[in-house]
C-alpha cells in the first residue's frame, strides 16, 4: 500500500486540474474585474454630441456620486435599459452622465434619444471609443459608479433592470453617499 | 495531375488577410513597426484569443490608432502598453506578465517535467536494483 501512492499522484494532480478547468471553461474571460475599481476616473476629453453644446469630461466627474453610462443607438441592450434611466431620471435618484459610443453618424444619437428620451445630465460623443477605452470599456452598456472625489466604484456590464438596481446598484450608492 | 498540384498548394497557401486599413498605417516605418509590434501583443477585447494587430472588430481598430497616436505623441513602448493595462487590466495582454499571482502558470509545466521524469528516473533505478536482485536470487538458486 505505502509503496503504491506514488503511482495515484499524477492521477490526483490531474484530478486537481481537471476540476480547475472544468470551472473554468464557465466562465466569462469578458467579466474579469476591472482593474479601474479604487481608481481615479481616467483623464478624457469628449465633444458635445450634435445639436447639444456641453461634451463630457473627466472634470464634469466632481462632488457628487453619479453614473456613468455607455450607450449607443446600434445597441439593443441599451434600448431595453433606456426606460429604466429615464425612470431614474424622473425619480431624480441620480445624474447620469452619457458616452455616445461608436455611432455609425453623427446624427444617430441625437435622434434616438429624442425618440426615446434623454435621461442624461451630460453627453460626450465617442465615434473613435476614446471614452470607452479610457474605462475600459469591452461592449454596451456598461455603467460605472464614480464618486463624490471621481473615484470608480462598481461597473456593471450589461443593461440596468430594476432588479440588478435593487440588488447591487442601491446598497453601493447608499454606502457611498454616507461617506 | 498538374491542376491537383496547384490546387493544393494554394489550399496550404496561408492567406492571412491584414486587418490594419493602409489608412491607419504611420508614414514614418519605424514608428509603424513598433506599432505592429505593440499591436500584435495586444489582446483585441471584443475577440478573446486575437490581437488587435489581426482583428477586423471596430474596438480592436480604435485601439490600433490609440496605440498609434500614442507612439507618434513621443510615448516610449512601455508606456502605450501601461496605458491599455492600466485600463484593461492585464487580461488585454496575450503573454501574461511574470509576477506573483502568475508564477504557477509560467512555472508549473517546468516543475511538472521535471517532478516527473525524476519520478521516472527514480522508478527505472529501482526496477535495474530489484531485476539485478531478482538475477542473483536466481544465481544462488542454481548454484544451491
Amino acid at each position: 500500500m505505502n509503496s503504491r501512492w506514488p503511482y495515484y499522484t499524477p492521477l490526483i494532480i490531474l484530478g486537481i486540474l481537471a476540476f480547475y478547468f472544468a470551472a473554468g471553461l464557465g466562465q466569462n474571460p469578458a467579466k474579469v474585474k476591472s482593474v479601474l475599481i479604487n481608481k481615479k476616473v481616467p483623464e478624457f476629453l469628449l465633444p458635445p454630441i450634435k445639436g447639444s453644446l456641453k461634451g463630457f469630461s473627466n472634470s464634469d466627474l466632481k462632488n457628487q456620486v453619479v453614473l456613468v453610462n455607455i450607450f449607443g443607438s446600434w445597441c439593443v441592450s441599451c434600448r431595453i435599459e433606456h426606460p429604466f434611466l429615464m425612470q431614474l431620471k424622473e425619480k431624480k435618484s441620480i445624474p447620469i452622465y452619457g458616452i455616445d459610443w461608436r455611432e455609425p453618424d453623427s446624427t444617430a444619437g441625437p435622434k434616438w434619444l429624442k425618440k426615446f428620451g434623454n435621461p442624461y445630465t451630460l453627453i460626450g460623443d465617442d465615434p473613435n471609443s476614446l471614452g470607452a477605452i479610457a474605462f475600459g470599456v469591452t461592449g454596451a452598456p456598461e455603467t460605472f459608479i464614480v464618486d463624490k472625489n471621481g473615484i470608480i466604484r462598481f461597473k456593471h456590464l450589461g443593461p440596468i433592470t430594476k432588479d440588478n438596481w435593487d440588488e447591487t446598484f442601491k446598497p453601493i450608492l447608499k454606502d457611498l453617499r454616507k461617506k | 495531375m498538374k491542376a491537383i498540384f496547384t490546387i493544393v498548394v494554394i489550399l496550404f497557401f496561408p492567406l492571412a488577410a491584414l486587418a490594419v486599413d493602409p489608412g491607419e498605417i504611420l508614414k514614418d516605418p519605424n514608428l509603424e513597426k513598433r506599432a505592429r509590434s505593440i499591436s500584435k501583443g495586444l489582446r483585441c477585447v471584443v475577440c478573446q484569443n486575437q490581437s488587435i494587430d489581426d482583428s477586423d472588430a471596430q474596438l480592436a481598430r480604435d485601439l490600433r490608432i490609440l496605440v498609434r497616436n500614442r507612439i507618434v505623441a513621443g510615448d516610449s513602448d512601455t508606456a502605450v502598453i501601461d496605458y491599455v493595462v492600466s485600463r484593461y487590466g492585464d487580461f488585454v495582454l496575450l503573454n501574461p506578465p511574470v509576477k506573483g499571482v502568475t508564477l504557477v502558470l509560467w512555472f508549473g509545466p517546468i516543475f511538472f517535467t521535471l517532478a516527473g521524469l525524476i519520478g521516472l528516473i527514480l522508478f527505472f533505478r529501482r526496477q535495474k536494483i530489484d531485476s539485478k536482485d531478482l538475477v542473483q536470487m536466481d544465481n544462488k538458486e542454481i548454484n544451491n
